[in-house]
C-alpha cells in the first residue's frame, strides 16, 4: 500500500521550475526524467522539446526522425543506397543499343532500359540487359538505368555516321551471343535506323514504335501513328517513347564486357562530317545550344555577336522581347516556347517560375548574372557571377582563340 | 539546282498512298511528294516513278499531277507484300538512284521499306536525306537531315537508294490538268507475294495513350508535400564568383567544349 503513496519533494520541484537555479541544469539531467505535478500527474516540460537550430531558432521535430532529420536534406538524399540487382552467370541476354545522345542516356534510351528489365521478369530465369554502345560515353548512371552488362565500341571506325561498321559489330553479337530480344528506341536519332539496318540483315521483322509489350503480343502504332497494331511479340523491338516506365528502384551492375576487335569495315557510306547551318535557321523548340538574353543585358549587338561567334541559336525572357529588343519567336518560357536545347546560357535572366517552365528540359544551364541570390543561378550547373557584357566579350576572344587554333591544326 | 554534271542520271521515285493525318482521307504521302520533287530536280528526263498496287488508286494522279507524263505501276492486290515485287522490278534495269519516303503513312508503316531493298539488291541505304548536293565520278555528296535541325554531309557511291525526310524541299502543288493526261500505265507481269504474316494481326484505330504520371515515391507526407511544391533547382551547381571575368569566361568555354556544342 505504502508503494501507492507518492512523495513529493518540494524542494526538487522548487529547482525544476526555477530555470534559473544553480542546480537547476543538473537537476534535469541527473534523470528528472518524469516530473509529477501537484495531483501526481506527470508533467511534460516543453521547453525541454526540440533542439536549437543552426541559426539560434528552436526547432521541434514532429516527425519523430521520420524525416532525415540533421544534416542537410540534399545529402542525405544522395546517400540512399539503391538494392544491388545481380546476375551472376546469365542465362540469356536482352540486348538494347541506347541513341546515347552527346554521350549521355536520353529519357527514351532509359524507357527502353525500363522494357527490357520487364522483359525480362517476364521471361524468368537469369536475364542480363546488355547495352552496346558505341564511341565515347559521358553517362555515369548506367548502374542506375538498369544496364547489366555494358559493351563499348570506341575507334574511329565507330565515330560519326558509321551504320556499316555498327551494324557489323551488333552482327558479331548476334553470332556471339545471340540476344533473346533486340530493343531500339524509335527515335529521329540513330535508333530508328540502326534497328532497321539490323532487321533487314538478319531478315527478321522488327515490330516498330511498339508501346504496349506483352510477352506474347505487342501494341504498335501504324499508319503514321493513326493506327494500332495488336501483333505477336517478335525478337526485334523498336520502342516508342514511354514505352515503360525507367529504373528508378535498382541498382546494377553495369561491368564492362570485353568488345570484339572488328576489322576495319569496308563501306560504302562516307561521312564528311557535320555542316554549319544558320543557328538562327533552327525552330527554338529543337535548338540544342541556345544564348539567352534577359533583362541584364544592355549591350545588344556584343550579344547579337556573342550568339553567332558561338553558333547559338538566340532566345530571350519576356521582358526583352515585350522591350522589342527580340521578336516574339524568340522568347523562352511558358508563353513563349519550352526549350528542349542540351547547353541553355542565360545572361542576365532573373529565373522566373514562368521562364524556369520553359527551360525544365534542359541538360545543363550556365547563368551569367550579377546577383548571385536569383533563381536562375539555383537552377544552373554552372553560374558565373559578374557583368554579362563583360563575361560575353572574354567568351568571344577564347572561342575566336579557338577558332583559329583549329584552323592552324587542321592546315 | 539540279547537279548538272550528270546528263543521263536515272532515278526512280516509289511512291505509296498516303493518309492525311487529320481527316484520315488518303492523299499524296508528303515524303514519297518530297522525293518525286528531289527527283524532278535532279532528272527531269530521267526520273521513273513507281507505285506498287492498285494501278485504279484516284490518289496517284495527284503525283502525277506534278508534271509525270507517265507512272508506272506494278499491280500488286492490297494483301501483298510489295518489296519482293518492287526488287524484282529494280533488279532488272537498276536506276541510279532509288528515292523512298522515311515512313508510309498507312498500313504498317515500319520504315523497312528501304533498307530490305537495299539488303536485297546489295545497295548502300542513306537515312533521311534533304538534299543531293552534287554528283560527280559515279559518287554523290547528299545532306542528311540530323534531329534539331543539324545536317551532315555523306558521300555515296553511286547507285544508291535514299529516303528522303520531311526536311526536303516541298513538294510543288498538284495540277489538273496534266493529272489526268498522265498515263498510268500499269504492269501486271510481276511477281505477287502475300502478306501472310500480316494477316493475322489486329489493327484498331489509334488509342489515346495515357499520359504518363510523375510519381513521386516518399516515405513521408512532408516529403511528399515538398516534392509537388519544389521549385526546379538543378543538383547544386559550380558558383564562381571572386574570379577575374576571363577565368569565368573560360569555365563557360570549357563547359560548351565538353558538352560539344562548340564547334
Ligand atoms: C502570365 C505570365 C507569363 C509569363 N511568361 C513568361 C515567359 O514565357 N517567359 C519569360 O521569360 N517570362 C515570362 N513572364 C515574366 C516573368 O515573370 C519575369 O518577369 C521575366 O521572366 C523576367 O525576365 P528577366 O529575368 O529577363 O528580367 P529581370 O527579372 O529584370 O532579371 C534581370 C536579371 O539580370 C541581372 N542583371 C542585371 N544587370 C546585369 C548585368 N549587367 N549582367 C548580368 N546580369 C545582370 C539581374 O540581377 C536580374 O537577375 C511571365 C509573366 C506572367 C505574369
Amino acid at each position: 500500500m505504502s508503494d501507492d503513496i507518492i512523495r513529493r519533494d518540494p524542494r526538487a520541484e522548487w529547482i525544476a521550475r526555477n530555470r534559473l537555479h544553480p542546480l537547476h541544469d543538473a537537476m534535469k539531467q541527473a534523470g528528472a526524467a518524469e516530473v509529477r505535478g501537484p495531483s501526481g500527474l506527470i508533467r511534460r516540460n516543453p521547453h525541454a522539446v526540440g533542439f536549437i537550430g543552426p541559426n539560434g531558432i528552436k526547432r521541434i521535430d514532429r516527425l519523430n526522425g521520420n524525416s532525415q532529420a540533421g544534416g542537410s536534406r540534399r545529402a542525405a538524399a544522395k546517400t540512399v543506397d539503391l538494392p544491388l540487382h545481380r546476375v551472376e552467370t546469365p542465362d540469356y541476354y536482352i540486348a538494347v543499343v541506347p541513341d546515347l545522345i552527346g554521350g549521355r542516356l536520353t529519357a527514351h534510351d532509359k524507357d527502353v532500359l525500363g522494357q527490357a528489365h520487364q522483359l525480362v521478369s517476364a521471361a524468368g530465369g537469369a536475364g542480363a540487359v546488355l547495352t552496346i554502345v558505341f564511341g565515347d560515353i559521358r553517362e555515369d548512371s548506367f548502374d542506375k538505368s538498369g544496364v547489366d552488362r555494358l559493351m563499348q565500341f570506341s575507334g574511329e571506325q565507330f565515330e560519326g555516321y558509321a551504320p556499316e561498321a555498327r551494324i557489323a559489330a551488333l552482327e558479331h553479337i548476334e553470332k556471339s551471343l545471340a540476344p533473346k530480344f533486340w530493343l531500339f528506341p524509335d527515335s529521329v536519332a540513330a535508333g530508328f535506323e540502326l534497328g532497321c539496318r539490323l532487321a533487314a540483315r538478319l531478315d527478321e521483322r522488327p515490330l516498330t514504335q511498339a508501346w504496349q509489350v506483352g510477352p506474347e503480343t505487342t501494341l504498335c502504332r501504324g499508319a503514321g501513328g493513326s493506327s494500332d497494331i495488336t501483333r505477336p511479340t517478335q525478337r526485334l523491338l523498336l520502342l516508342a517513347p514511354e514505352c515503360a516506365n525507367p529504373i528508378d528502384e535498382t541498382r546494377h551492375e553495369a561491368l564492362a564486357m570485353e568488345a570484339v576487335e572488328l576489322g576495319a569495315t569496308e563501306g560504302k557510306l562516307s561521312d564528311l562530317g557535320q555542316v554549319a547551318v544558320d543557328p538562327n535557321s533552327v525552330a527554338l523548340g529543337e535548338a540544342e545550344f541556345i544564348l539567352s538574353a534577359g533583362n541584364g543585358v544592355s549591350n545588344w549587338d556584343n550579344f547579337h555577336r556573342a550568339a553567332e561567334l558561338l553558333g547559338a541559336t538566340e532566345g530571350g525572357s519576356r521582358v526583352v522581347v515585350d522591350d522589342g529588343h527580340m521578336p516574339r519567336f524568340r522568347q523562352v518560357g511558358a508563353s513563349g516556347t519550352w526549350v528542349t536545347a542540351r547547353v541553355y546560357v542565360a545572361v542576365g535572366i532573373s529565373g522566373a517560375v514562368q521562364h524556369l517552365q520553359g527551360i525544365g528540359q534542359c541538360d545543363k544551364v550556365v547563368a551569367v548574372n550579377t546577383d548571385i541570390g536569383c533563381d536562375m543561378v539555383k537552377r544552373a550547373a554552372l553560374s558565373v557571377i559578374d557583368d554579362g557584357d563583360e563575361v560575353l566579350t572574354e567568351l568571344m576572344k577564347l572561342v575566336q582563340e579557338y577558332r583559329q587554333l583549329e584552323v592552324t591544326d587542321a592546315a | 539546282m539540279p547537279p548538272k554534271s550528270v546528263a543521263d542520271l536515272r532515278v526512280a521515285a516509289l511512291i505509296s498512298v498516303g493518309k492525311h493525318p487529320s481527316s484520315g482521307r488518303a492523299r499524296r504521302a508528303d515524303q514519297d511528294a518530297r522525293a518525286v520533287e528531289m527527283g524532278l530536280g535532279l532528272a527531269p528526263g530521267g526520273l521513273e516513278v513507281i507505285h506498287a498496287g492498285n494501278p485504279n488508286e484516284t490518289v496517284l494522279r495527284d503525283y502525277a499531277g506534278m508534271g509525270l507524263n507517265k507512272l508506272k505501276v506494278i499491280e500488286q492486290s492490297a494483301d501483298a507484300d510489295v518489296v519482293p515485287a518492287l526488287s524484282e522490278y529494280l533488279s532488272d534495269d537498276c536506276p541510279d538512284i532509288v528515292l523512298t519516303g522515311v515512313r508510309a503513312e498507312s498500313g504498317e508503316s515500319s520504315g523497312m521499306m528501304a533498307y530490305l531493298l537495299g539488303e536485297k539488291l546489295g545497295l548502300p541505304v542513306v537515312t533521311r536525306i534533304a538534299e543531293i548536293r552534287a554528283i560527280t565520278d559515279g559518287q554523290a555528296e547528299v545532306l542528311q537531315a540530323l534531329p534539331r535541325g543539324q545536317r551532315r554531309a555523306v558521300r555515296v557511291a553511286l547507285p544508291f537508294i535514299a529516303s528522303v525526310d520531311s526536311a526536303a524541299a516541298p513538294a510543288r502543288q498538284s495540277a489538273y490538268g496534266p493529272a489526268m493526261r498522265a498515263e498510268l500505265e500499269a504492269d501486271s507481269r510481276g511477281i505477287e507475294i502475300k502478306d501472310e504474316v500480316r494477316a493475322g494481326w489486329e489493327e484498331n484505330p489509334a488509342r489515346k495513350r495515357p499520359k504518363r504520371l510523375k510519381v513521386v515515391k516518399a516515405k513521408t507526407a512532408a516529403d511528399r508535400f515538398k516534392a509537388a511544391t519544389a521549385k526546379a533547382t538543378g543538383d547544386g551547381g559550380t558558383v564562381m564568383r571572386d574570379e577575374t571575368p576571363a577565368e569565368k569566361a573560360k569555365a563557360i568555354f570549357d563547359l560548351l567544349v565538353e558538352e560539344g556544342v562548340l564547334r
